[in-house]
């Protein structure tokens, strides 16, 4: 055993590529794949043409008038980002790491100098690379169309309807990379992503109103419930930093802002960011521990 | 240069590979036999790190469990089929996997030269054949010029012809001092790639043989490659277990073990199932001391008009 350990020890002189450098390689790919992917090329589309419409008619139904017409865009706009951006997110994180177990790229990966931790982070950064490029694509139309027709008279608004959309984007994809761990077939993974972006869109918001209605909740337990689901976090974070108030969300926006007031900020940022941290770590555990194939 | 010591490996309650311990210094060629189920693909992926285990793996003097990472950097591993990215070009194929063995600067076109692809650089990895893929494969577990190669049934999925060029290909990169681990089914990779063999039975190593003393002590004279298509398997599979043959999964179709004088049955039995087979191979199982029989088991069978036989 003598010559292989001398064989060893000569090659342990190339050290393996380091992980911010095998990450990035990965996410070049990932990025690239995302890109060119004929479902993300139609989200895009859906995305703008969606918010282009929703820019043209509040634009015209308030006549183009300053901020508080933008107020009504914001709704519009708030309202499809929260159908559309998580369900691409969801959708893309999903099919990434079960379709790549089913056709056997993953355990081929992973026979590589390469971790299970950088094939994630890789895929993670990559999707979310693209996420951003969509949520730009989408969001810059609108802007533009807005200015246009004298619709928005804060650039800010809309940077921090944009920035809001990527953050609820990478918690959603969280959430999809996660299912994708836990799942071997890429269709069960994505019918997963589908049944959870339903939950969240639809059933959530009833269950919420009938829990309200049937078990007598206070107005505080309310607004801690509607903290659990991201997507209405989104919607009272988007809401609050553009108009300051969240009145159109009835009594449980009025007792957030007198309860919490400047400190909701930080408040939705720790539970956006929850969503994104905690199910990545999730998956880094899964994949780490199941078999890649 | 792989130091293997009581591993075991166990899918549930099941053991894959029970308490195997194998060491392979450098320049040598272990072949890893024995039927389906038992162990190689689990072994091979032990050592590359995919799965966990107990026991205890060192590469080059690497433990694969605690720096797999370090450990596969002197591994060139070949699996039976290439799952890739089917729109990438096999130039940029070449490129992704070098820069993440950290070879930036290797060379797409000599690393296909050397596995004779040259001039389909800029092809669809989707446009290659299984053969042409296979090469890939080899064309990138050379990047970086590994120490070790490791390979998993690769000629599986390939036709004879193919099959015949990837192992003289094989053959050529050995004896030059690199060390070669690899599974196989067939008689004639073993004779022309390894110096010993591993004889793997229920996940049990029960011994190891030189290769030129190697005989395999088959019951059946024959491994009849029947490829069948997809949603015929498990039909095919099922009718043949029930008619006492013990046929498994493989590649493109499935493995039947036959004995020299029923090399015809499972095609009957296939046959009164109303289960078409496309193509079909003989693979000999030769005995130490058997004697050729008639037509031997390497005849091409009258029964499907497409087939082939393996030499």
């Amino acid at each position: 055993m003598s010559t292989a350990i001398s064989v060893g020890d000569a090659f342990a002189s190339r050290r393996p590529p380091s992980m911010a450098s095998n990450t990035l390689c990965i996410a070049r790919r990932e990025l690239r794949d995302a890109l060119k992917s004929r479902w993300f090329v139609l989200y895009t589309l859906a995305f703008v043409v969606l918010g282009l419409a929703v820019s043209f008619v509040s634009a015209a139904g308030t006549g183009g008038t300053g901020f508080s017409g933008f107020g009504r865009t914001t709704a519009g706009l708030v309202n499809l980002i929260l159908l559309v951006v998580p369900l691409m997110a969801l959708t893309a994180g999903a099919a990434t790491i079960a379709s790549d177990r089913e056709r056997g790229m993953l355990a081929y990966l992973l026979s590589q100098p390469v971790s299970p931790v950088e094939v994630l982070l890789g895929k993670y950064i990559g999707l979310g690379a693209s996420l951003l490029a969509a949520i730009s694509l989408g969001l810059g139309a609108c802007a533009v169309i807005l200015s246009w027709r004298g619709g928005v008279s804060s650039p800010q608004a809309i940077l921090w309807l944009a920035g809001l959309s990527f953050v609820l984007a990478l918690g959603m994809l969280s959430v999809g990379i996660m299912i994708s761990s836990l799942t071997r077939r890429a269709s069960a993974a994505v019918s997963v992503a589908i049944f959870v972006w339903l939950t969240l869109v639809f059933v959530s918001d009833l269950a919420l109103m009938a829990g309200a209605v049937a078990l007598h909740l206070r107005i505080d337990e309310l607004f801690a419930l509607s903290l659990l689901n991201p997507l209405q976090v989104f919607k009272m974070w988007s809401l609050h930093a553009i108009d300051a108030n969240l009145d159109v969300l009835g009594p449980a926006g009025l007792y957030a802002v007198e309860e919490y007031g400047r400190s909701l900020h930080a408040i939705f940022a720790v539970w956006l960011s929850a969503w994104i941290v905690l199910p990545l770590v999730v998956a880094s555990v899964v994949l780490a521990r199941k078999s890649p194939l | 240069m792989i130091t293997i010591t009581n591993l075991v490996k166990t899918f549930g309650r099941t053991p894959a590979v029970d308490d195997v311990s194998l060491s392979l210094d450098q320049g040598d060629a272990v072949a890893l036999w024995g039927s389906n189920g038992a162990g190689k693909t689990t072994l091979i992926r032990c050592v590359l790190g995919l799965l966990r285990y107990r026991g205890a793996i060192r590469v080059g003097g690497i433990d694969v469990r605690r720096n797999g990472k370090a450990a596969r950097m002197l591994i060139g591993y070949v699996p039976q089929e290439l799952g890739f990215y089917d729109e990438l070009r096999v130039d940029s194929a070449i490129c992704y996997f070098a820069r993440l063995k950290g070879i930036p600067s290797a060379s797409p076109a000599a690393s296909l030269q050397g596995v004779g692809l040259e001039g389909n650089g800029g092809k669809r990895v989707r446009e290659l054949s299984g053969g042409m893929k296979q090469r890939l494969a080899l064309a990138i577990a050379l990047l970086g010029d590994p120490p070790i190669l490791v390979l998993d049934e690769v000629t599986a999925s390939l036709d004879a012809l193919g099959r015949h060029e990837f192992v003289g290909l094989l053959r050529q990169l050995t004896g030059s001092g690199r060390t070669l681990l690899f599974a196989s089914h067939r008689l004639e990779e073993v004779r022309s790639l390894a110096r010993r063999v591993a004889r793997l039975e229920r996940g049990r190593l029960l011994r190891i043989d030189d290769c030129a003393c190697f005989a395999p002590d088959a019951q059946h004279a024959a491994v009849l490659h029947l490829h069948l298509s997809a949603d015929e398997r498990m039909p095919a599979i099922r009718a043949l277990a029930a008619g006492g043959f013990s046929p498994t999964l493989n590649g493109t179709g499935i493995l039947v073990p036959v004995a020299s004088e029923h090399k015809a049955a499972p095609f009957r039995i296939l046959a009164d199932a109303q289960i078409a087979v496309d193509n079909f191979e003989v693979d000999a199982v030769e005995h130490s001391s058997a004697t050729p029989e008639p037509g031997g088991g390497r005849r091409k069978s009258s029964t499907p008009p497409d087939s082939e036989v393996t030499q």
